[in-house]
């Protein structure tokens, strides 16, 4: 497959990096301190972290990886979406968020440290740094590997042009420079996806007559008729549908294990929220990230499923990879080459760009800031001046980078090391949501509790691992290597399942080793860390739009619309 | 921070509406078999246009407010 950029298409790209780069020059000024460059000094618009939070999670990876999934599964990718985000981002902004922001924690780490004690935050410090500097190399990879497919660049130059534009954003503007680089990628994820789907749907000729040609695509792969456009009538069973999940599977492992632990945990989305310049604006942040997010199916996975409609016509719209069969990746790239002109491509084209190298900045600046304060600060360099810290956080930043890039190359010679850490990544994020809930709601869970659970989790979730396998899979890094215990009818399910094991152990040995052993902390240090022992935020004088309970509950119960419309 | 991200968003989508608008009232009408016919830049770019001149009048209102 090849893409032909016009001249008009490389002006459009050119000036978006020219933007991108201006936007950080113009923040240098404003980064005078430690607190600037990681925490934007807390005086962001809550519009802005908003977007910036939805936005760093709409890597390329997920706009390019949604869209494969829904040319698989059909609508039930939605779920991502409905199950898998929005209940968690309301919980985050009304539950949670008073404690991140209102504690003086800088970090989700740091956090752990002020409610447990060092060592539950060092492994979750350091977890989570090995784990970003990774996620920004497969993005630096899959930009550079895709560059190289479609336009036929050289594989070098793309990652290395790629990461310095990264590079001199985040070094001159810190947090704040990658903030607003999110937004100004949201804006152009929507509107240059947006004439696409509009084309592509005129194209099939409607939603309903979309419907009708997905029928084939169903049953010719042995589903009912309406398997890939009801996003709940076929999750009874398994067998139903193509993900191979059934709905608990479903609800409880990516609904609520797998989904919390990400939206809840992360320091990558949480650390935008905390740059808000309110304890009001931090806790709206998620809620008005929700919205565009609960849409968003519209414009990832929608397109897929219209590309499959009309590949099973024979319209040969999806290229075949290497074996054969359809490559999925391959939708939207083929989309933006079948649909957009010369003018409107270079705008499609560089939204799709700007989503890799945001992808990678979101987990530099996470990177660097977890480096700085929760290992340099902790471990290495103590009670150093400000002004050190901030050159420490420039510095991270480059060598994060450098790193980044020597990921990238891992990535593309080895491609097994890459499955294989991001299985133990896996295993590890799988409880992290367990310690957080009785961290924050049990003032007499322990620092033991938490570090030991937390450890117990993971090993649950290896062993789990272990001794399961999905269907068709060959026992190895794909599960299976103790015995063959558990079989599962698809990878995603035997992966929400190991989220459900991994978070129940978690769990459970938290409270029992909490209840062994002594309390370090007392009810005054817990103040603010603790739901019972923190003040409720008061949002009684705000107008109603403004309240997150509100605001919380109207999104909800329009997701619920959601589902509905789609069951 | 005195630093509004409305202005550079202004800018530059007010820039990208204006050049497909540009770019559609002179290209040939034969690029636009691939987008089923439809002028595709003039409409879209358009649109952004507006968006972009939005976005510049929310700054332009911030700025006269502080």
């Amino acid at each position: 497959m090849h893409i032909q950029l016009g001249l008009l298409d490389y002006a459009i790209l050119i000036i978006y990096f020219a933007f991108v780069i201006g936007i950080g020059w113009a923040l240098k000024r404003y980064m005078k301190g430690s607190a600037d460059f990681f925490m934007s000094g807390r005086s962001i618009p809550a519009w802005v972290t908003g977007l910036a939070f939805l936005s760093a999670n709409l890597g390329a990876q997920e706009v390019i990886g949604m869209a494969a999934s829904g040319a698989k599964y059909g609508i039930m990718t939605a779920h991502f979406y409905w199950v898998g985000a929005i209940p968690a981002m309301v919980f985050l902004a009304i539950f949670m968020m008073p404690f991140y922001y209102g504690s003086k924690a800088r970090s989700v780490p740091e956090y752990l440290k002020l409610r447990f004690d060092e060592k539950t935050r060092g492994f979750n410090a350091i977890t989570f740094a090995v784990m970003t500097v990774f996620s920004s190399g497969i993005s630096l990879h899959a930009l550079a590997r895709l560059l190289e497919l479609l336009l036929g660049w050289n594989y070098h130059m793309s990652i290395v042009i790629s990461a310095i534009i990264v590079l001199v954003y985040i070094f001159l503007g810190g947090l704040t420079s990658a903030i607003y680089n999110e937004v100004l990628q949201f804006f152009m994820i929507v509107l240059g996806f947006a004439p696409l789907v509009f084309l592509a749907l005129k194209d099939v000729g409607g939603w309903s007559a979309l419907k009708e040609k997905l029928i084939p695509v169903a049953t010719s792969q042995g589903y009912e008729a309406g398997t890939w456009t009801n996003s709940w009538s076929h999750m009874g069973t398994t067998i139903a549908n193509p993900m191979g999940v059934e709905w608990f599977g479903m609800v409880m492992g990516l609904g609520f294990v797998l989904s919390f632990g990400y939206w809840c945990t992360d320091f990558l989305v949480v650390q935008r929220a905390m740059a808000a310049n309110s304890m009001s604006a931090a806790r709206r942040t998620p809620l008005i990230a929700a919205v565009p997010k609960m849409l968003f199916p519209a414009l990832v996975i929608l397109p897929g499923m219209i590309a499959i409609a009309l590949h099973n016509k024979g319209g040969n719209v999806i290229p075949l990879g290497a074996d054969g069969t359809p490559d999925y990746n391959m939708t939207i790239p083929a989309l933006l080459a079948k649909y957009l002109p010369t003018g409107l491509l270079g705008i499609g084209f560089t939204a799709l760009m700007a989503s890799f190298m945001s992808g990678m900045a979101g987990n530099v600046t996470a990177f660097n800031t977890v480096w700085t304060y929760d290992i340099y600060q902790s471990y290495i360099g103590k009670n150093k001046s400000d002004s050190h810290y901030l050159w420490m956080g420039r510095l991270a930043t480059v060598v994060g980078i450098i790193i980044s890039v020597g990921c990238a190359y891992l990535a593309s010679q080895f491609n097994n090391i890459m499955d294989m850490l991001q299985l133990v990544f896996g295993f590890v994020n799988a409880p992290l949501f367990a310690t957080f809930l009785l961290g924050m709601f049990w003032r007499r869970s322990t620092g033991h509790g938490a570090f030991f659970g937390l450890l117990g989790g993971t090993v649950a979730a290896m062993i789990f691992h272990g001794m399961s396998l999905a269907k068709g899979a060959v026992a190895g890094i794909k599960g299976g290597w103790i015995t063959q215990q558990f079989h599962f009818h698809s990878e995603m399910a035997q992966n929400f399942y190991m989220a459900i094991v991994a978070w129940s152990a978690c769990f459970a040995l938290t409270i029992l080793i909490s209840l062994a052993t002594k309390r370090t902390k007392t009810d005054a240090e817990l103040t603010g860390l603790v739901y019972s022992l923190t003040p409720k935020p008061k949002s009684e004088d705000e107008p109603w739009y403004q309240r997150p309970v509100t605001l919380g509950v109207i999104i909800l119960a329009a997701t619920l619309v959601l589902n509905i419309l789609f069951w | 921070m005195n630093f509004d991200l409305r202005l550079p968003i202004g800018i530059m989508f007010s820039l990208y509406g204006a050049m497909l608008v540009i770019y559609g009232l002179i290209s040939d009408n034969a690029i636009y078999e691939r987008s089923l016919g439809i002028n595709i830049n003039l409409v879209w770019g358009t649109v952004m246009l507006v968006f972009g001149v939005f976005m510049l009048l929310l700054a332009w209102r911030g700025r006269k407010k502080t």
